[in-house]
C-alpha cells in the first residue's frame, strides 16, 4: 500500500514521542485501543495555569497511519485550550494525512485518545466531563 | 559487493527464475513451438520428447516413475485435484477427510468445498511448534476416512512435518496420503516410496522455475490411485488433466528440478548458515524476539519471527527497501492476523507482530547483514514509541489490562 508523504514524514520523524507523569494533576492521559486489534494509543496533555495545553506527548503501537494520526494530534493539541481541543475531529486528521478508507479507524482512535485525555484532565481537576455521544 | 535495492526476502511467496532455466525454455516459445499431443509430425514429436525429458527429471526428485507425474497449472490446481478428485472417486468407500488447520488455502478452501458437498473434514490444530505428528493424525482417523492431506513444509512458518511417519500410518490403515509439497519439493529429500506418499503437489515458481506450471504425483501401483478429473477435454495426462501442455513451462520446471537436485545439499548448508547468522544477530540485538514454529525442524530458507510490542505493518513500513511478508494481513485491508499463527496458538498480539523472512538461491550474506541490522534498528525505534513496551518495562501485565477495544 502506498502511504501519503505526510504519513511517511510523521512515521520517520514522529513529533512529541514520550510520556508525561500520569500522577501530575495538570496532566491528562488517554489510552485507547487493544493489542489484539493491532492498535494501542497513549496520548497525554499537560495544561498550564492559564488553561492552555502547553505540552502533548504520545506513544503508539500500530501501523504507520496510527503513528501519524497520534503524532499529528499532539501537534494540533499544543497551544489550544481544553475546550478548543475538544473540537478536533477525526475527519480533519483523515483530510490532513490523506488516509485511505481502510485507515480511517486510525483517526477515530486518535480522536478517542484526545477526548479520553481531556476528560481525564477534567476529572482530576473537578471539572464536568464531556459525555461521549455513542461509540463507533 | 554493493547491495541492490529493494532486497528480496520473500522466497516462500515466489522465487526469481534461474537464468539457466530461462535459457533452457527459450527455444520452446517460437522455434520448437509444437503441441506435445500432435502425433503426426516432427513439431509434435519434438515437444513430446521435451516434455518426457522434463517428466523424468521431475519424477527423479521424489523417486517416482515419470508416468506418475501429471502436469497442472500450479500447486493450487494440484491440491484441488487431490482433494476433490479423491473425494469424488472414493466417496463410496468413505466420507471423511483429515487435514490440518495450517495448510495452504488451496487445501483449506478445497476441504471447505468438500464439506458443502457433504464430506466430513477434520482440521488438526498443531501445537505451538507447528508440527502435525502421526499421533495427531491417528487420533483423527475413523473407519470412513478416505484421505489424509498434510503438507511437507509450511509456507508461513517453514516447519517440516514427519511425512514418512504419517505416510506409514496411512498405508497401514489403507487410507490415501496426499502431501502438499509446494515448499518442500526440490528443497528437502522426498521419496514417495520410502515415505508411502500416494499423491503430492508441487509448483515450478517456488523452485526458480516459471509461474503457471505445477505437477501432481499420482501413485500408479500398490496402491493404484485413481482421480476423478476436474478439467475434462482431450484426455491428456492419462485423462486426469486435459488441456494442451505448457511445453515451455514444463521444460523450465524440469530444468529447475534438475538444478535443485544438483545443488540441494550445498544450498541447504549455505542457507542454514545465513539464516542462523541472521537469527543470531536478532537475538543479540533485541531483548524479546520469538521464532514462530519449531526452532530447527524447518526449511533452511525460512525464519518467521515475532517482535512483541511492535505492530507488523509499521515494521514493514520501516523496511521499505526490503521485500518481506507480514504475518498479519493488515496491508490487504482485512486487518486479520495470520490464521496459521493463530491456529498454532500464538495470540493475536504476537501474530500482529510477526514477519516472515524468506531466503533463497540468490540471497547474499551482505543482504542478510543489512536486513538484520535494519530490522533491529526499526524494532528498537518502534519500541521506544510503543505504549505496550513502556507498560511492560514498568511491570504491567498486559494480559490483565482492561483495553478499550473498538
Amino acid at each position: 500500500m502506498a502511504y501519503s508523504d505526510k504519513v511517511v514524514d510523521h512515521y520517520n520523524n514522529p513529533r512529541n514521542v514520550g510520556s508525561l507523569d500520569k500522577a501530575d494533576q495538570t496532566v491528562g492521559t488517554g489510552i485507547v485501543g487493544a493489542p489484539e486489534c493491532g492498535d494501542v494509543m497513549k496520548l497525554q496533555i499537560k495544561v498550564d495555569d492559564g488553561g492552555l495545553i502547553e505540552d502533548a506527548k504520545f506513544k503508539t503501537f500500530g501501523c504507520g497511519s496510527a503513528i501519524a494520526s497520534s503524532s499529528l494530534a499532539t501537534e494540533w493539541l499544543k497551544g489550544k485550550t481544553v475546550d478548543e481541543a475538544e473540537e478536533i475531529k477525526n475527519t480533519q486528521i483523515v483530510e490532513e494525512l490523506n488516509l485511505p478508507p481502510v485507515k480511517i479507524h486510525c483517526s477515530v482512535l486518535a480522536e478517542d485518545a484526545i477526548k479520553t485525555a481531556l476528560n481525564d484532565f477534567r476529572e482530576k481537576n473537578g471539572m464536568p466531563v464531556v459525555e461521549r455521544k455513542g461509540h463507533h | 559487493m554493493s547491495l541492490k535495492f529493494p532486497i528480496y526476502m520473500d522466497y516462500q511467496a515466489t522465487t526469481p527464475m534461474d537464468p539457466r532455466v530461462h535459457e533452457e525454455m527459450n527455444p520452446y516459445f517460437d522455434e520448437k513451438f509444437g503441441n506435445a499431443a500432435s502425433r503426426n509430425h516432427s513439431f509434435g514429436w519434438e515437444a513430446e520428447k521435451a516434455v518426457d525429458d522434463a517428466r523424468e527429471k521431475l519424477a527423479a526428485v521424489i523417486g517416482a516413475d515419470p508416468r506418475e507425474i501429471i502436469f497442472t497449472s500450479g500447486a493450487t490446481e494440484s491440491d484441488n485435484m487431490a482433494l476433490k478428485g479423491v473425494a469424488e472417486m472414493y466417496k463410496k468407500k468413505g466420507n471423511h477427510i483429515i487435514t490440518s488447520a495450517i495448510e495452504h488455502k488451496a487445501i483449506i478452501d478445497s476441504a471447505k468445498r468438500l464439506e458443502t458437498w457433504g464430506f466430513d473434514v477434520t482440521y488438526i490444530e498443531p501445537p505451538e511448534n507447528g508440527i502435525t505428528t502421526a499421533e495427531m493424525v491417528e487420533d483423527a482417523m475413523r473407519d470412513d476416512t478416505i484421505l489424509v492431506s498434510i503438507m511437507a513444509a509450511n509456507n508461513e512458518v517453514g516447519v517440516l512435518n514427519p511425512i514418512a511417519e504419517i505416510g506409514a500410518l496411512c498405508r497401514g490403515r489403507g487410507i490415501l496420503f496426499h502431501t502438499d509439497a509446494t515448499q518442500g519439493y526440490g528443497k528437502i529429500p522426498i521419496d514417495v516410496d520410502e515415505m508411502n506418499i500416494d499423491l503430492l503437489s508441487a509448483s515450478a515458481h517456488k523452485v526458480y522455475g516459471p509461474k503457471g506450471v505445477g505437477l501432481i504425483y499420482v501413485r500408479r501401483r500398490r496402491p493404484r490411485v485413481r482421480l476423478s478429473a476436474i478439467i475434462d477435454g482431450g484426455g491428456h495426462e492419462r485423462g486426469m488433466r486435459s488441456g494442451t501442455l505448457n511445453v515451455s513451462g514444463i521444460v523450465g520446471f524440469g530444468k529447475a528440478a534438475e538444478l535443485c537436485m544438483e545443488e540441494m545439499e550445498e544450498e541447504n548448508i549455505r542457507l542454514t548458515n545465513l539464516r542462523d547468522k541472521f537469527k543470531a544477530t536478532m537475538f543479540e540485538s533485541l531483548d524479546e524476539v520469538y521464532v514462530n514454529g519449531h526452532e530447527t525442524n524447518r526449511l533452511s530458507g525460512n525464519l518467521n519471527l515475532s517482535f512483541p510490542y511492535v505492530e507488523g505493518e509499521s515494521l514493514i513500513m520501516g523496511l521499505s527497501d526490503v521485500a518481506v511478508s507480514s504475518g498479519s494481513a493488515c496491508t490487504s485491508a482485512s486487518l486479520e492476523p495470520s490464521y496459521v499463527l493463530k491456529a498454532m496458538g500464538r495470540g493475536d498480539e504476537l501474530a500482529h507482530s510477526s514477519i516472515r523472512y524468506g531466503f533463497g538461491r540468490f540471497s547474499t550474506e551482505e543482504e542478510i547483514d543489512y536486513v538484520a541490522e535494519k530490522t533491529t534498528g526499526i524494532v528498537n525505534r518502534l519500541r521506544e514509541m510503543s505504549p505496550l513496551y513502556e507498560m511492560v518495562k514498568e511491570g504491567v501485565d498486559l494480559s490483565k489490562v482492561e483495553w478499550q477495544s473498538h
